[in-house]
């Protein structure tokens, strides 16, 4: 048992943290918001340097080839600065779906692009239903000669306005059992057909609309196996599943550490509020909040990142956690009063992703239904 | 990281896990809830220090195993988790035995940790008295010195299991004069002693708990001062680090927790309705995520402790969360049985063992004892987020 980081793991953590704080200010985080693009391209340059988008590639696609729970450390951080911009689809939906299920040729086309910072990668996968299980995905891909026929529409995919490339989920064959007939393909963002449109959302993520009008993709771009899919999109959710919940302890974390040092600063009554014990109550719950997300999100991330199956702790995680950082910031907002509440303070930033980040992959709702339905031991231990 | 027990604890839960069935199998004992406070059964409790079960964490050299708080856990975990009767020991063992080892002169940890884990004494647990509960430094029980001996006036109250010890872990006053905290001490005082009158006192449940200790002249060799006299509010605090962090604040009450997902599962009875009702699967979904929460709290001090690192404000916040959540827990039972959630174990409509009535009326206490969850909200805040006092 080690609750405890490696001591290359502190060190990623630090740099990155110093790196953040320096690169990606609050400035920078409302300019991204208001351009359309939603993409620090001069950030995303640096990080570049630093080799984080090549993090979890394999050293000979040009990566560095970390862990899974590497990349936890980046994205904790990147949580905690609320980093918008194409970092999280690059990797966890593109670098880590392609090392897994890619041809050996796409990976030599894609994975050293991902890892020099080139390309912008999404997964297309959820659409009107807002289900993040196989029956969500009733696109459809039909043979036609040496090539296959997209249609359908996607909603809800981040950043695919500006990816290079979009890994689409569609069935190519149609059964009665949901998680059979599905494929994924590698399809350009400007092959003809494709109508992209950003959706107007609470946080500065952006989630695009995706037509697929008559896409015709050749064979050699399917990801996996032909009707072979789903598990590869399992793996894929289940590890951005956990990253988002990673993500959101970074941003936790930021919103109680604000949220004590205001406490310590704010004079009312004489004295200072964090002295008032209705104040400090609330804190310690706002701990709980933040240490209880943190080592639950962290025991799937080290399950995943050990290759162990965890779908349970997958879903207890981002149940959990879901509600957690969303309580967080309600709290914060409340110790903060009303400078807390005005568009210039910083804690609606973490409010507004605390509830996209809600939502992403399944919401708590969601992720609860899955462990009852999943549930046939009677004893947890 | 790494959250996985190592392959001989694996082992070492397997057994405990094979002797406990086999305690079932044999009808010595039926899965309770609270059974780690409430039941007193000096036999299991036996049988458990003759398998070196009792003292597990305490050197060989004084007849424990030498084994670390991982261990420790994997064992109450399973303890816990079978409902097994622990009442004459579990004070005992989780916290006395490391007290004297820590601040026991040797005599005392030769003459009594090899007892403690033959299990031929037991303690109470002395602290709280009427007009010092969550302020426990304001306790006026006086131990004054007179000669060899130290001369013990006072009452103690709430004191679980003291009608079933041998001993008292006293908490006294030894200097009056003195700031509050700088005045206390710690000692060792044997529940036969002359003056000593233990008063049981009834607890919601209607179980003979806890008690009212009156100590009327009572004379306690002084040799039985436990480390350094005046210094026992320093000692007390890290040993109160042990007190809220185990397993049990989470535990406790398992037995019901599991009789509740069989009986949901196997789609007997009333059960069925429970396991499609969108409400009920919501609920016993969200309890199964906040409990394993509760785990990875409870863990962590563990592995803290384990490591040397000395607990700051994580044990507290293990147990407030923890007995939060078993309160959760009953409240969520008894809101799904319905009209069936009233019936006590007598009755033969009872469901689920009849265990959800007494755990829910033994649950308020849960965040009371061993600090309540306000002294520990503000424990967190000020020890751990260092929020100021004033
Ligand atoms: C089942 C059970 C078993 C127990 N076993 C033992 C035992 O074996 N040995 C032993 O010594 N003691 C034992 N206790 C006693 C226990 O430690 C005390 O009940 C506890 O410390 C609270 O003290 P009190 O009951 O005097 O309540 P009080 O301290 O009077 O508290 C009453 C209420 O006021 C609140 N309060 C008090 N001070 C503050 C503050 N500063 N800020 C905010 N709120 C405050 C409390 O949180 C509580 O809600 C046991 C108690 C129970 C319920």
């Amino acid at each position: 048992m080690d609750f405890a980081l490696s001591e290359e793991q502190k060190m990623l953590q630090g740099m990155a943290r110093d790196f953040l704080q320096k690169e990606c200010p609050k400035s920078l985080v409302r300019e991204v918001q208001k351009d359309p693009s939603g993409h620090p391209r001069e950030l995303w340059r640096k990080m570049a340097e630093l080799g984080w988008q090549g993090l979890v590639v394999p050293e000979r696609y040009g990566g560095t080839g970390g862990s899974f729970l590497d990349l936890m450390v980046l994205i904790e951080e990147m949580g905690g600065a609320c980093l918008p911009g194409p970092f999280f689809c690059t990797t966890v939906l593109g670098a880590l779906t392609l090392t897994g299920a890619g041809t050996e040729e796409q990976k030599r086309e894609l994975l050293p692009l991902i890892a020099r910072g080139e390309a912008i990668i999404t997964m297309a996968l959820v659409e009107v239903s807002d289900r993040w299980d196989a029956e969500g995905i009733q696109c459809n891909a039909q043979v036609k000669g040496d090539t296959y026929v997209i249609n359908g529409t996607k909603l809800f995919v981040p950043y695919a306005h500006i990816a290079d490339q979009l890994i689409v989920a569609a069935r190519t064959s149609v059964s009665d059992v949901p998680e059979s007939g599905i494929t994924l393909f590698l399809v350009n963002r400007k092959t003809e057909g494709i109508t992209i449109t950003v959706l107007n959302s609470i946080n500065a993520d952006k989630q695009c609309e995706v037509q697929f009008h008559d896409v015709e993709i050749s064979s050699d771009r399917m990801v996996g196996q032909s009707g072979g899919g789903w598990p590869v999109i399992q793996r894929t959710l289940e590890r951005a599943t956990v990253a988002k919940c990673v993500e959101m302890v970074g941003g936790a974390q930021q919103v109680l550490d604000m949220t004590i040092q205001y406490a310590k600063e704010r004079m009312q009554f004489g004295r200072p509020i964090g002295s008032f014990q209705a104040i400090q109550h609330r804190c310690a719950d706002m701990a709980i909040d933040v240490d209880g997300s943190r080592f639950i999100a962290y025991l799937a991330a080290w399950k995943l990142s050990e290759e162990m199956p965890c779908p349970r702790e997958v879903s207890i995680a981002k149940s959990w956690v879901s509600e957690a950082y969303r309580r967080v910031t309600k709290a914060g907002h409340q110790v903060h009063g009303g400078i807390g509440f005005t568009l210039d303070h910083d804690m609606h930033l973490y409010f507004r992703n605390a509830k996209a980040f809600a939502s992403a992959f399944g919401n708590a709702n969601w992720h609860l239904n899955k462990i009852v339905n999943d549930d046939t031991s009677t004893d947890v231990i | 990281m790494d959250f996985q027990f190592t392959e001989e604890q694996e082992r070492f839960r397997k057994e405990i896990q094979q002797f406990l069935d086999g305690e079932l199998a044999a009808g010595n004992f039926k899965p309770q809830c609270d059974a780690w406070i409430e039941i007193y059964d000096p036999e299991f409790t036996k049988r458990l220090a003759q398998r070196g079960w009792i003292g597990l964490t305490l050197p060989r050299e004084y007849g424990g195993q030498g084994l670390g708080p991982l261990d420790r856990l994997v064992l109450t975990e399973e303890l816990l988790r079978y409902g097994a009767p622990c009442g004459a020991h579990w004070f005992t063992d989780r916290q006395v035995g490391p007290c004297l080892l820590a601040y026991g002169t040797e005599e005392q940890k030769s003459e009594y940790l090899p007892k403690i884990c033959k299990a031929e004494v037991s303690f109470a647990l002395g602290l709280s008295e009427p007009e010092a509960g969550s302020d426990l430094a304001s306790v006026k029980t006086q131990a004054q010195l007179d000669g060899d001996h130290y001369i013990v006036n006072g009452q103690k109250v709430w004191t679980s299991a003291a009608h079933h010890q041998s001993h008292l872990y006293l908490l006294a006053r030894t200097d009056p004069d003195a700031p509050k905290h700088k005045g206390i001490s710690e000692f060792i005082v044997d529940l036969k002693s002359p003056g000593v009158t233990v008063r049981p006192i009834l607890d919601p449940t209607g179980g003979e708990h806890f008690n009212e200790v009156f100590l009327d002249n009572v004379r306690v060799p002084a040799t039985n001062l436990v480390g350094i006299e005046n210094n026992g509010w320093k000692q007390i605090t890290s040993q109160l680090d042990y007190e809220r962090s185990g397993m049990e604040r989470l535990m406790g009450n398992y037995p019901l927790f599991d009789a509740l997902r069989k009986y949901v599962h196997r789609n007997t009875d009333r059960g069925k309705a429970l396991s499609i009702d969108p409400v009920a699967r919501y609920k016993i979904a969200e309890l199964e995520a906040s409990f394993e929460v509760g785990r990875m709290l409870i863990y962590r001090v563990a592995w803290m402790l384990d490591r040397g690192i000395l607990p700051n404000y994580e044990s507290a916040m293990a147990k407030l969360y923890a007995t939060e959540f078993q309160q959760r827990l009953t409240d969520t039972v008894i809101a799904m049985l319905g009209s069936y959630g009233d019936l006590t174990s007598e009755s033969k409509y009872a469901p689920l063992g009849g265990m959800a009535v007494s755990a829910y009326l033994f649950s308020p206490g849960l965040t009371l004892m061993a600090g309540t969850s306000e002294i520990l909200r503000t424990v967190i805040a000020q020890r751990g987020l260092g929020l100021p006092s004033k």
